[in-house]
Protein backbone atom coordinates (compact mmCIF):
# COMPACT_ATOMS: atom_id res chain seq x y z
CA UNK A 1 0.00 0.00 0.00
CA UNK A 2 1.03 3.44 -0.68
CA UNK A 3 0.21 6.60 1.35
CA UNK A 4 -1.94 9.50 -0.10
CA UNK A 5 -2.45 12.60 1.45
CA UNK A 6 -6.38 13.87 2.37
CA UNK A 7 -7.09 16.78 2.54
CA UNK A 8 -10.84 18.62 3.97
CA UNK A 9 -11.17 21.46 2.46
CA UNK A 10 -14.52 24.38 2.27
CA UNK A 11 -15.78 24.87 -1.01
CA UNK A 12 -14.53 28.33 -0.70
CA UNK A 13 -12.00 30.36 -2.67
CA UNK A 14 -7.96 30.49 -1.62
CA UNK A 15 -8.62 27.46 0.54
CA UNK A 16 -6.58 25.48 -2.29
CA UNK A 17 -3.98 27.48 -2.48
CA UNK A 18 -3.74 27.94 1.02
CA UNK A 19 -2.45 23.84 0.71
CA UNK A 20 -0.49 24.70 -2.04
CA UNK A 21 1.53 27.28 -0.65
CA UNK A 22 1.98 25.22 2.71
CA UNK A 23 3.17 22.39 1.12
CA UNK A 24 5.20 24.64 -1.13
CA UNK A 25 6.92 26.76 2.28
CA UNK A 26 7.47 22.79 3.82
CA UNK A 27 9.43 22.11 0.94
CA UNK A 28 7.51 19.12 0.00
CA UNK A 29 6.78 18.40 -4.04
CA UNK A 30 3.81 17.12 -5.02
CA UNK A 31 3.40 14.26 -7.90
CA UNK A 32 -0.42 14.28 -8.34
CA UNK A 33 -3.56 16.15 -7.06
CA UNK A 34 -6.68 15.43 -7.42
CA UNK A 35 -10.30 17.18 -6.24
CA UNK A 36 -13.20 15.68 -5.28
CA UNK A 37 -16.30 18.03 -4.87
CA UNK A 38 -19.34 18.66 -3.28
CA UNK A 39 -21.91 21.93 -3.16
CA UNK A 40 -20.19 22.73 -0.18
CA UNK A 41 -16.89 21.34 0.40
CA UNK A 42 -14.06 19.15 -1.62
CA UNK A 43 -11.66 16.15 -0.53
CA UNK A 44 -8.13 16.40 -1.74
CA UNK A 45 -6.23 13.45 -2.64
CA UNK A 46 -2.22 14.33 -3.17
CA UNK A 47 0.54 12.10 -4.09
CA UNK A 48 3.75 13.77 -2.69
CA UNK A 49 6.90 12.87 -1.21
CA UNK A 50 7.23 12.35 2.56
CA UNK A 51 2.95 12.36 3.28
CA UNK A 52 3.20 11.80 6.85
CA UNK A 53 5.61 14.97 7.14
CA UNK A 54 3.07 16.32 4.97
CA UNK A 55 -0.16 15.48 6.87
CA UNK A 56 1.47 16.74 10.05
CA UNK A 57 2.74 20.49 8.47
CA UNK A 58 -1.16 20.47 7.18
CA UNK A 59 -2.42 19.75 10.72
CA UNK A 60 -0.16 22.00 12.52
CA UNK A 61 -0.84 25.07 9.73
CA UNK A 62 -5.00 24.10 10.99
CA UNK A 63 -5.89 22.08 8.40
CA UNK A 64 -7.94 18.46 8.11
CA UNK A 65 -5.52 16.23 6.75
CA UNK A 66 -5.18 12.44 7.19
CA UNK A 67 -2.95 9.76 5.48
CA UNK A 68 -5.13 6.94 3.28
CA UNK A 69 -3.43 3.83 2.38
CA UNK A 70 -4.39 3.31 -1.01
CA UNK A 71 -3.41 1.04 -4.02
CA UNK A 72 -1.00 2.11 -6.81
CA UNK A 73 -0.18 -0.02 -10.00
CA UNK A 74 2.22 0.47 -12.93
CA UNK A 75 0.63 -0.24 -16.42
CA UNK A 76 1.81 0.71 -19.79
CA UNK A 77 0.71 4.02 -21.28
CA UNK A 78 -1.17 2.66 -23.85
CA UNK A 79 -5.33 1.99 -24.24
CA UNK A 80 -6.63 -0.74 -22.63
CA UNK A 81 -4.52 -1.28 -19.08
CA UNK A 82 -6.94 0.55 -17.17
CA UNK A 83 -9.97 -1.30 -18.44
CA UNK A 84 -7.88 -4.45 -17.94
CA UNK A 85 -7.31 -3.58 -14.36
CA UNK A 86 -10.76 -2.64 -13.25
CA UNK A 87 -12.42 -5.59 -14.93
CA UNK A 88 -10.28 -7.96 -13.34
CA UNK A 89 -11.37 -6.15 -10.05
CA UNK A 90 -14.84 -6.72 -11.07
CA UNK A 91 -14.30 -10.08 -11.94
CA UNK A 92 -12.95 -10.62 -8.62
CA UNK A 93 -15.61 -8.88 -6.64
CA UNK A 94 -13.66 -5.77 -5.18
CA UNK A 95 -15.21 -2.69 -4.88
CA UNK A 96 -13.49 0.50 -6.01
CA UNK A 97 -14.05 3.22 -4.01
CA UNK A 98 -12.61 5.57 -6.29
CA UNK A 99 -9.34 5.80 -8.24
CA UNK A 100 -7.70 8.22 -10.55
CA UNK A 101 -4.60 7.75 -13.48
CA UNK A 102 -1.54 9.93 -14.32
CA UNK A 103 1.06 9.56 -16.57
CA UNK A 104 4.55 9.28 -15.38
CA UNK A 105 6.61 9.60 -18.18
CA UNK A 106 6.18 8.44 -22.07
CA UNK A 107 5.93 4.64 -21.64
CA UNK A 108 4.19 4.11 -18.17
CA UNK A 109 1.20 5.52 -15.96
CA UNK A 110 0.06 4.79 -12.52
CA UNK A 111 -3.22 3.78 -11.57
CA UNK A 112 -4.39 4.05 -8.33
CA UNK A 113 -6.95 2.86 -6.66
CA UNK A 114 -9.18 2.72 -3.39
CA UNK A 115 -10.47 -1.00 -2.91
CA UNK A 116 -12.83 -1.50 0.42
CA UNK A 117 -11.72 -5.08 0.03
CA UNK A 118 -8.80 -6.13 2.56
CA UNK A 119 -6.19 -8.04 0.69
CA UNK A 120 -6.83 -6.73 -2.24
CA UNK A 121 -3.30 -5.49 -3.22
CA UNK A 122 -1.57 -8.96 -2.51
CA UNK A 123 -4.73 -10.72 -4.96
CA UNK A 124 -3.66 -8.27 -7.68
CA UNK A 125 -0.04 -8.64 -7.13
CA UNK A 126 -0.81 -12.31 -7.51
CA UNK A 127 -3.10 -11.42 -10.84
CA UNK A 128 0.64 -10.01 -12.27
CA UNK A 129 -0.66 -6.70 -11.66
CA UNK A 130 3.04 -4.26 -11.35
CA UNK A 131 1.65 -3.48 -7.29
CA UNK A 132 4.27 0.02 -6.66
CA UNK A 133 5.83 -0.15 -3.53
CA UNK A 134 5.94 3.71 -1.76
CA UNK A 135 9.41 3.95 -2.41
CA UNK A 136 8.96 3.68 -6.06
CA UNK A 137 6.43 6.41 -6.21
CA UNK A 138 7.86 8.98 -3.96
CA UNK A 139 10.36 9.82 -1.33
CA UNK A 140 9.14 7.88 1.97
CA UNK A 141 9.02 9.41 5.49
CA UNK A 142 12.19 8.41 7.29
CA UNK A 143 11.22 6.08 9.93
CA UNK B 1 -13.46 17.51 55.70
CA UNK B 2 -16.34 20.00 55.38
CA UNK B 3 -19.74 19.26 53.52
CA UNK B 4 -21.51 22.20 53.81
CA UNK B 5 -20.16 25.46 53.78
CA UNK B 6 -23.17 26.54 56.03
CA UNK B 7 -24.88 23.80 57.70
CA UNK B 8 -27.31 25.10 59.58
CA UNK B 9 -28.84 26.79 56.63
CA UNK B 10 -28.02 24.37 53.92
CA UNK B 11 -29.64 21.53 55.54
CA UNK B 12 -32.54 23.95 57.79
CA UNK B 13 -35.90 21.87 57.94
CA UNK B 14 -38.15 23.08 55.03
CA UNK B 15 -40.62 24.74 57.83
CA UNK B 16 -38.33 26.67 59.16
CA UNK B 17 -36.86 27.58 56.01
CA UNK B 18 -40.52 28.59 54.77
CA UNK B 19 -40.47 31.00 58.09
CA UNK B 20 -37.25 32.68 57.93
CA UNK B 21 -38.33 33.20 53.81
CA UNK B 22 -41.98 34.85 54.68
CA UNK B 23 -39.93 36.83 57.51
CA UNK B 24 -37.20 38.04 54.76
CA UNK B 25 -39.79 38.36 51.76
CA UNK B 26 -41.72 40.96 53.46
CA UNK B 27 -38.44 42.66 54.85
CA UNK B 28 -37.21 43.22 51.02
CA UNK B 29 -40.84 43.87 49.85
CA UNK B 30 -40.66 46.86 52.34
CA UNK B 31 -37.47 47.64 51.17
CA UNK B 32 -38.19 48.31 47.65
CA UNK B 33 -41.30 49.63 48.25
CA UNK B 34 -40.03 52.48 51.01
CA UNK B 35 -36.86 53.01 48.85
CA UNK B 36 -37.67 52.76 44.95
CA UNK B 37 -40.01 54.56 43.23
CA UNK B 38 -41.20 52.46 40.26
CA UNK B 39 -41.86 49.79 43.21
CA UNK B 40 -44.08 51.94 45.38
CA UNK B 41 -46.07 53.48 41.79
CA UNK B 42 -46.01 49.92 40.66
CA UNK B 43 -47.16 48.19 44.23
CA UNK B 44 -49.50 51.07 44.41
CA UNK B 45 -51.17 51.06 41.18
CA UNK B 46 -51.84 47.04 42.22
CA UNK B 47 -53.66 47.65 45.44
CA UNK B 48 -50.83 46.04 47.50
CA UNK B 49 -48.42 47.01 50.08
CA UNK B 50 -45.55 44.84 51.66
CA UNK B 51 -48.37 44.42 54.89
CA UNK B 52 -50.64 42.22 52.31
CA UNK B 53 -48.27 39.55 52.93
CA UNK B 54 -49.05 36.70 54.76
CA UNK B 55 -47.63 33.97 53.21
CA UNK B 56 -45.50 32.96 50.96
CA UNK B 57 -48.11 32.49 48.09
CA UNK B 58 -49.13 35.96 48.83
CA UNK B 59 -46.61 37.21 46.33
CA UNK B 60 -48.55 36.41 43.79
CA UNK B 61 -50.30 39.59 44.10
CA UNK B 62 -47.57 41.66 43.55
CA UNK B 63 -46.76 42.87 40.33
CA UNK B 64 -43.11 41.33 38.21
CA UNK B 65 -40.44 43.49 36.71
CA UNK B 66 -38.45 43.02 33.59
CA UNK B 67 -35.03 43.71 32.42
CA UNK B 68 -36.32 47.07 30.24
CA UNK B 69 -37.25 48.08 33.82
CA UNK B 70 -34.03 48.18 34.80
CA UNK B 71 -32.87 49.59 31.42
CA UNK B 72 -35.27 52.40 31.95
CA UNK B 73 -34.29 53.18 35.19
CA UNK B 74 -30.62 53.39 34.24
CA UNK B 75 -28.15 53.75 36.01
CA UNK B 76 -29.41 54.44 39.54
CA UNK B 77 -33.22 54.36 39.32
CA UNK B 78 -33.67 50.92 41.28
CA UNK B 79 -30.88 51.27 44.27
CA UNK B 80 -32.55 51.31 47.36
CA UNK B 81 -29.69 52.43 48.99
CA UNK B 82 -27.59 55.90 49.18
CA UNK B 83 -23.71 55.85 47.11
CA UNK B 84 -22.43 55.90 50.28
CA UNK B 85 -23.89 52.30 51.39
CA UNK B 86 -22.68 51.00 47.63
CA UNK B 87 -19.55 48.76 47.65
CA UNK B 88 -19.88 48.03 44.14
CA UNK B 89 -21.77 47.87 41.17
CA UNK B 90 -21.75 45.34 38.54
CA UNK B 91 -23.20 45.89 34.69
CA UNK B 92 -24.76 43.57 32.22
CA UNK B 93 -22.77 43.54 28.72
CA UNK B 94 -25.77 45.45 27.30
CA UNK B 95 -25.08 43.34 23.88
CA UNK B 96 -29.13 43.51 23.18
CA UNK B 97 -29.42 47.14 24.41
CA UNK B 98 -29.10 50.16 27.43
CA UNK B 99 -26.44 48.34 29.87
CA UNK B 100 -28.14 47.56 33.38
CA UNK B 101 -26.85 48.38 36.64
CA UNK B 102 -26.51 46.57 39.96
CA UNK B 103 -25.68 47.89 43.28
CA UNK B 104 -23.97 45.69 46.11
CA UNK B 105 -23.59 47.38 49.65
CA UNK B 106 -20.92 45.46 51.85
CA UNK B 107 -23.30 43.13 53.31
CA UNK B 108 -24.63 42.23 49.96
CA UNK B 109 -21.37 41.40 48.56
CA UNK B 110 -20.81 39.04 51.90
CA UNK B 111 -23.77 37.29 50.80
CA UNK B 112 -22.63 36.56 47.39
CA UNK B 113 -19.73 34.89 48.54
CA UNK B 114 -21.46 32.93 51.12
CA UNK B 115 -23.67 31.44 48.27
CA UNK B 116 -21.05 30.60 46.21
CA UNK B 117 -18.67 29.08 48.75
CA UNK B 118 -21.87 26.61 49.22
CA UNK B 119 -20.94 25.50 45.90
CA UNK B 120 -16.97 25.46 46.40
CA UNK B 121 -18.14 22.80 49.20
CA UNK B 122 -20.29 20.79 46.78
CA UNK B 123 -17.33 19.69 44.42
CA UNK B 124 -15.20 19.34 47.70
CA UNK B 125 -13.45 22.24 48.40
CA UNK B 126 -12.41 23.58 51.98
CA UNK B 127 -10.09 26.26 53.34
CA UNK B 128 -6.98 24.14 52.07
CA UNK B 129 -8.04 24.13 48.34
CA UNK B 130 -6.88 26.19 45.29
CA UNK B 131 -8.93 27.69 43.26
CA UNK B 132 -8.55 29.16 40.16
CA UNK B 133 -11.17 32.11 38.53
CA UNK B 134 -10.76 31.89 34.62
CA UNK B 135 -14.24 33.80 34.24
CA UNK B 136 -13.32 37.49 32.86
CA UNK B 137 -13.38 40.01 35.57
CA UNK B 138 -14.74 43.23 35.87
CA UNK B 139 -18.45 44.31 35.54
CA UNK B 140 -19.16 41.14 34.79
CA UNK B 141 -20.40 39.24 37.61
CA UNK B 142 -18.59 35.92 37.31
CA UNK B 143 -15.26 36.68 38.65
CA UNK B 144 -15.48 38.69 41.00
CA UNK B 145 -18.49 36.20 42.39
CA UNK B 146 -16.35 33.46 42.01
CA UNK B 147 -13.70 35.48 44.03
CA UNK B 148 -15.78 36.29 46.75
CA UNK B 149 -16.37 32.93 47.25
CA UNK B 150 -13.18 31.34 47.32
CA UNK B 151 -12.08 34.18 49.35
CA UNK B 152 -15.42 32.93 51.64
CA UNK B 153 -14.56 29.87 51.83
CA UNK B 154 -11.01 30.85 52.53
CA UNK B 155 -9.08 29.26 49.84
CA UNK B 156 -6.21 30.04 47.92
CA UNK B 157 -7.48 32.24 44.74
CA UNK B 158 -5.31 32.44 41.46
CA UNK B 159 -7.46 35.12 39.92
CA UNK B 160 -6.20 34.45 35.99
CA UNK B 161 -9.76 35.83 34.56
CA UNK B 162 -9.88 34.59 30.93
CA UNK B 163 -7.76 34.48 28.16
CA UNK B 164 -4.22 33.54 27.89
CA UNK B 165 -4.81 29.87 27.66
CA UNK B 166 -1.56 28.61 27.97
CA UNK B 167 -0.79 30.28 30.69
CA UNK B 168 -3.81 29.70 32.75
CA UNK B 169 -2.99 26.09 32.42
CA UNK B 170 0.97 26.29 33.41
CA UNK B 171 -0.46 28.02 36.43
CA UNK B 172 -2.98 24.79 36.99
CA UNK B 173 -0.18 22.52 36.93
CA UNK B 174 2.31 24.66 39.24
CA UNK B 175 0.08 25.86 41.30
CA UNK B 176 -1.96 22.67 42.13
CA UNK B 177 -5.26 24.10 40.95
CA UNK B 178 -7.69 22.30 43.09
CA UNK B 179 -11.05 23.98 41.37
CA UNK B 180 -11.72 25.83 38.44
CA UNK B 181 -13.94 28.24 38.05
CA UNK B 182 -15.03 29.61 34.22
CA UNK B 183 -17.69 29.14 31.23
CA UNK B 184 -17.86 25.51 30.00
CA UNK B 185 -17.09 26.56 26.49
CA UNK B 186 -13.54 27.90 28.07
CA UNK B 187 -13.53 24.81 30.46
CA UNK B 188 -13.29 23.16 26.95
CA UNK B 189 -11.15 25.18 25.29
CA UNK B 190 -8.85 25.24 28.20
CA UNK B 191 -9.05 20.85 28.16
CA UNK B 192 -8.35 21.06 24.54
CA UNK B 193 -5.05 23.12 24.69
CA UNK B 194 -3.89 21.22 27.74
CA UNK B 195 -4.21 18.12 25.55
CA UNK B 196 -2.34 19.47 22.41
CA UNK B 197 0.27 20.98 24.44
CA UNK B 198 0.60 17.47 25.48
CA UNK B 199 -0.48 16.88 29.05
CA UNK B 200 -3.40 14.30 30.45
CA UNK B 201 -4.87 16.79 32.82
CA UNK B 202 -7.40 14.03 34.03
CA UNK B 203 -3.95 12.35 35.25
CA UNK B 204 -1.09 14.68 35.54
CA UNK B 205 -3.21 17.57 37.09
CA UNK B 206 -4.66 18.16 40.60
CA UNK B 207 -7.50 19.51 39.89
CA UNK B 208 -10.90 17.91 41.44
CA UNK B 209 -13.90 20.33 41.06
CA UNK B 210 -15.21 22.66 38.30
CA UNK B 211 -17.66 25.37 39.04
CA UNK B 212 -18.95 26.25 35.27
CA UNK B 213 -21.61 28.54 34.34
CA UNK B 214 -22.78 31.75 32.69
CA UNK B 215 -24.13 29.62 29.28
CA UNK B 216 -25.88 26.69 28.30
CA UNK B 217 -23.61 23.46 28.00
CA UNK B 218 -25.38 20.44 26.66
CA UNK B 219 -25.03 17.16 29.15
CA UNK B 220 -22.54 15.33 26.28
CA UNK B 221 -20.40 18.55 26.67
CA UNK B 222 -20.45 18.58 30.32
CA UNK B 223 -19.36 14.92 30.27
CA UNK B 224 -16.79 15.76 27.85
CA UNK B 225 -15.12 18.34 30.33
CA UNK B 226 -15.49 16.55 33.51
CA UNK B 227 -13.71 13.49 31.44
CA UNK B 228 -10.93 15.58 29.87
CA UNK B 229 -10.46 17.29 33.14
CA UNK B 230 -10.63 14.98 35.98
CA UNK B 231 -13.08 16.53 37.84
CA UNK B 232 -16.73 16.98 39.25
CA UNK B 233 -18.58 18.80 37.55
CA UNK B 234 -20.72 21.63 39.64
CA UNK B 235 -23.48 23.70 37.12
CA UNK B 236 -23.38 27.25 38.84
CA UNK B 237 -26.68 29.24 38.25
CA UNK B 238 -26.89 33.14 38.39
CA UNK B 239 -27.39 36.09 36.49
CA UNK B 240 -26.43 39.66 37.29
CA UNK B 241 -29.94 41.47 37.60
CA UNK B 242 -30.32 38.97 40.84
CA UNK B 243 -26.43 39.08 42.01
CA UNK B 244 -24.25 36.83 39.67
CA UNK B 245 -22.93 33.50 39.66
CA UNK B 246 -24.29 31.72 42.83
CA UNK B 247 -27.93 31.33 42.97
CA UNK B 248 -27.98 28.02 42.39
CA UNK B 249 -25.27 25.16 42.84
CA UNK B 250 -24.99 22.05 41.72
CA UNK B 251 -24.39 19.13 44.15
CA UNK B 252 -22.52 16.09 43.74
CA UNK B 253 -26.12 14.17 43.86
CA UNK B 254 -26.38 16.53 40.60
CA UNK B 255 -30.59 16.25 39.26
CA UNK B 256 -30.80 19.84 39.52
CA UNK B 257 -29.23 22.97 41.38
CA UNK B 258 -29.49 23.87 45.02
CA UNK B 259 -31.50 27.38 44.80
CA UNK B 260 -30.06 29.34 48.08
CA UNK B 261 -33.50 29.87 49.29
CA UNK B 262 -32.56 31.41 51.97
CA UNK B 263 -31.63 34.25 50.05
CA UNK B 264 -33.71 33.86 46.85
CA UNK B 265 -37.26 33.21 46.48
CA UNK B 266 -38.10 30.57 43.33
CA UNK B 267 -41.29 30.64 41.30
CA UNK B 268 -41.71 29.14 37.64
CA UNK B 269 -44.62 31.00 35.86
CA UNK B 270 -46.32 30.40 32.06
CA UNK B 271 -44.52 32.74 29.97
CA UNK B 272 -47.61 33.84 28.28
CA UNK B 273 -50.41 33.83 31.03
CA UNK B 274 -48.18 34.58 34.01
CA UNK B 275 -49.74 32.27 36.21
CA UNK B 276 -47.69 30.17 38.46
CA UNK B 277 -46.91 26.71 37.24
CA UNK B 278 -46.54 24.20 40.52
CA UNK B 279 -43.02 22.54 40.90
CA UNK B 280 -41.67 20.09 38.57
CA UNK B 281 -43.35 22.39 35.55
CA UNK B 282 -41.77 23.87 32.72
CA UNK B 283 -41.76 27.56 32.95
CA UNK B 284 -40.28 31.03 33.56
CA UNK B 285 -38.27 31.45 36.57
CA UNK B 286 -39.36 34.14 38.18
CA UNK B 287 -36.81 35.66 41.82
CA UNK B 288 -37.36 37.85 44.42
CA UNK B 289 -34.57 38.59 46.21
CA UNK B 290 -34.77 38.33 50.32
CA UNK B 291 -31.73 39.85 51.22
CA UNK B 292 -30.55 41.92 49.04
CA UNK B 293 -30.28 45.77 50.15
CA UNK B 294 -29.10 47.71 47.30
CA UNK B 295 -30.62 46.16 44.33
CA UNK B 296 -33.70 44.22 45.86
CA UNK B 297 -35.38 42.52 43.03
CA UNK B 298 -39.04 41.61 43.48
CA UNK B 299 -40.52 39.10 40.94
CA UNK B 300 -37.67 39.23 38.54
CA UNK B 301 -38.41 37.74 34.91
CA UNK B 302 -35.14 36.08 34.51
CA UNK B 303 -36.56 34.76 30.74
CA UNK B 304 -34.85 31.69 31.86
CA UNK B 305 -36.49 28.47 31.28
CA UNK B 306 -36.59 25.46 34.06
CA UNK B 307 -38.30 23.37 36.62
CA UNK B 308 -37.88 23.85 40.26
CA UNK B 309 -37.74 20.10 41.98
CA UNK B 310 -39.31 20.27 45.38
CA UNK B 311 -37.98 16.51 46.21
CA UNK B 312 -35.90 15.86 49.14
CA UNK B 313 -31.71 15.39 48.05
CA UNK B 314 -29.66 12.75 48.99
CA UNK B 315 -26.92 15.43 49.87
CA UNK B 316 -28.80 16.05 52.71
CA UNK B 317 -29.61 19.99 51.44
CA UNK B 318 -33.20 21.22 52.16
CA UNK B 319 -33.05 23.67 49.82
CA UNK B 320 -35.14 23.31 46.43
CA UNK B 321 -33.73 22.98 43.37
CA UNK B 322 -34.01 24.10 39.81
CA UNK B 323 -33.45 21.88 36.58
CA UNK B 324 -31.28 22.16 34.12
CA UNK B 325 -31.73 25.50 32.00
CA UNK B 326 -34.06 24.36 28.83
CA UNK B 327 -33.33 27.93 27.20
CA UNK B 328 -34.43 31.50 27.46
CA UNK B 329 -37.58 32.70 25.99
CA UNK B 330 -35.79 35.62 24.36
CA UNK B 331 -33.09 33.47 23.37
CA UNK B 332 -36.04 31.07 21.96
CA UNK B 333 -35.80 31.10 17.70
CA UNK B 334 -38.88 31.13 15.70
CA UNK B 335 -37.69 29.63 13.02
CA UNK B 336 -40.98 29.05 10.63
CA UNK B 337 -43.27 29.80 12.76
CA UNK B 338 -41.80 27.06 14.62
CA UNK B 339 -40.16 27.39 18.30
CA UNK B 340 -36.58 26.29 18.80
CA UNK B 341 -34.16 26.12 21.47
CA UNK B 342 -30.60 25.79 20.42
CA UNK B 343 -29.51 24.00 23.24
CA UNK B 344 -32.38 21.43 21.63
CA UNK B 345 -30.01 21.16 18.61
CA UNK B 346 -26.65 21.20 20.64
CA UNK B 347 -28.64 17.97 21.99
CA UNK B 348 -28.90 16.19 18.85
CA UNK B 349 -25.27 16.86 17.59
CA UNK B 350 -23.98 15.34 21.21
CA UNK B 351 -25.55 12.51 20.26
CA UNK B 352 -23.35 12.21 17.33
CA UNK B 353 -19.31 11.24 18.52
CA UNK B 354 -18.41 11.59 14.60
CA UNK B 355 -19.29 15.71 15.06
CA UNK B 356 -17.11 18.19 17.01
CA UNK B 357 -19.23 19.76 20.22
CA UNK B 358 -18.40 23.14 18.71
CA UNK B 359 -21.49 24.29 16.30
CA UNK B 360 -22.55 27.66 14.77
CA UNK B 361 -26.32 28.08 13.67
CA UNK B 362 -26.68 30.17 10.63
CA UNK B 363 -30.21 31.67 10.05
CA UNK B 364 -31.02 33.96 6.97
CA UNK B 365 -34.14 34.28 4.95
CA UNK B 366 -34.81 32.86 1.13
CA UNK B 367 -37.20 34.30 -0.76
CA UNK B 368 -39.87 34.31 1.68
CA UNK B 369 -38.87 31.25 4.29
CA UNK B 370 -36.39 31.06 6.99
CA UNK B 371 -33.15 29.09 5.82
CA UNK B 372 -31.51 27.36 8.67
CA UNK B 373 -27.75 26.35 8.13
CA UNK B 374 -25.98 24.59 10.47
CA UNK B 375 -22.24 24.54 10.75
CA UNK B 376 -20.15 21.68 12.16
CA UNK B 377 -16.95 20.12 12.10
CA UNK B 378 -16.01 16.35 12.56
CA UNK B 379 -14.27 14.77 15.20
CA UNK B 380 -10.05 14.26 13.73
CA UNK B 381 -10.50 10.46 13.27
CA UNK B 382 -13.62 10.71 10.97
CA UNK B 383 -12.19 9.34 7.67
CA UNK B 384 -12.85 12.26 5.58
CA UNK B 385 -11.07 10.74 2.44
CA UNK B 386 -14.56 8.81 2.09
CA UNK B 387 -16.96 11.43 0.80
CA UNK B 388 -20.02 8.45 0.86
CA UNK B 389 -19.57 8.43 4.65
CA UNK B 390 -19.41 12.43 5.17
CA UNK B 391 -22.97 12.29 2.57
CA UNK B 392 -24.26 9.69 5.06
CA UNK B 393 -23.55 11.53 8.08
CA UNK B 394 -24.90 14.76 7.22
CA UNK B 395 -28.54 12.81 5.90
CA UNK B 396 -28.60 11.02 9.58
CA UNK B 397 -27.87 14.07 11.32
CA UNK B 398 -30.38 16.44 8.99
CA UNK B 399 -32.73 13.53 10.17
CA UNK B 400 -32.21 13.65 13.57
CA UNK B 401 -32.68 17.36 13.69
CA UNK B 402 -35.63 17.23 11.28
CA UNK B 403 -37.43 14.58 13.84
CA UNK B 404 -36.38 16.33 16.80
CA UNK B 405 -37.20 20.39 16.04
CA UNK B 406 -39.71 19.72 13.18
CA UNK B 407 -37.78 22.34 11.21
CA UNK B 408 -35.30 21.41 8.01
CA UNK B 409 -32.02 22.23 8.63
CA UNK B 410 -29.43 22.78 6.21
CA UNK B 411 -25.41 20.93 7.24
CA UNK B 412 -22.43 22.21 6.16
CA UNK B 413 -19.17 20.55 7.33
CA UNK B 414 -16.96 23.49 7.69
CA UNK B 415 -12.80 22.78 8.05
CA UNK B 416 -11.13 22.68 11.84
CA UNK B 417 -11.14 25.79 13.65
CA UNK B 418 -13.63 27.38 11.67
CA UNK B 419 -15.87 27.72 14.38
CA UNK B 420 -14.54 29.79 16.88
CA UNK B 421 -13.88 28.57 20.38
CA UNK B 422 -14.47 31.36 22.69
CA UNK B 423 -12.98 33.00 25.71
CA UNK B 424 -16.18 33.90 26.98
CA UNK B 425 -19.47 33.62 26.10
CA UNK B 426 -19.71 31.39 22.93
CA UNK B 427 -21.90 33.29 19.92
CA UNK B 428 -23.90 30.25 18.77
CA UNK B 429 -26.29 31.51 16.80
CA UNK B 430 -26.02 34.26 13.98
CA UNK B 431 -29.21 35.49 12.90
CA UNK B 432 -29.06 37.20 9.51
CA UNK B 433 -32.53 37.49 9.12
CA UNK B 434 -33.97 40.74 8.47
CA UNK B 435 -30.57 41.82 6.50
CA UNK B 436 -30.68 42.18 2.73
CA UNK B 437 -30.11 39.60 0.68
Amino acid sequence: MISQLTVFLANEKGRLAAICRTLADADINMKALFIADTADFGIVRIFCDTPRRATEVLTEAGFRATVTPVIAVSVADEPGTLARLVGFCEDASMNIEYGYCFSVSGQTAIDVLKIEEEGAEAVLAEAGFKVLAPEEVYEVDPS
Amino acid sequence: MAVYFQPEIETMPREELRELQLERMRESLRNAYENVELYRERFDEAGVTPDDLTCLEDLQKFPFVVKQDMRDAYPFGMFARENADVARIHASSGTTGQATVVGHTAADLKNWGDCFARGIAMVGGTKDSTVQVSYGYGLFTGGLGAHAGAEAMGCTVIPTSSGNTKRQIQMMKDCKTDILCCTPSYALLIADTAIEMGYDPATEFPISGGIFGAEPCSENMREEIAEKLGLQYCDVYGLSEIMGPGVAMECAERGGLHIAEDQFYCEIVDPETLEVLPDGEVGELVITTLTRECSPMIRYRTRDVTTINAEMCACGRTHRKIGRLLGRTDDMLIIRGVNVFPSQIEQVITDFPEIATQYQIILTTRGPLDHVELQVETEPDFPIDEVRKLEDLRSRLAAALKSNLQVAVDIKFVEPKTIARSEGKAKRVIDLRGETN
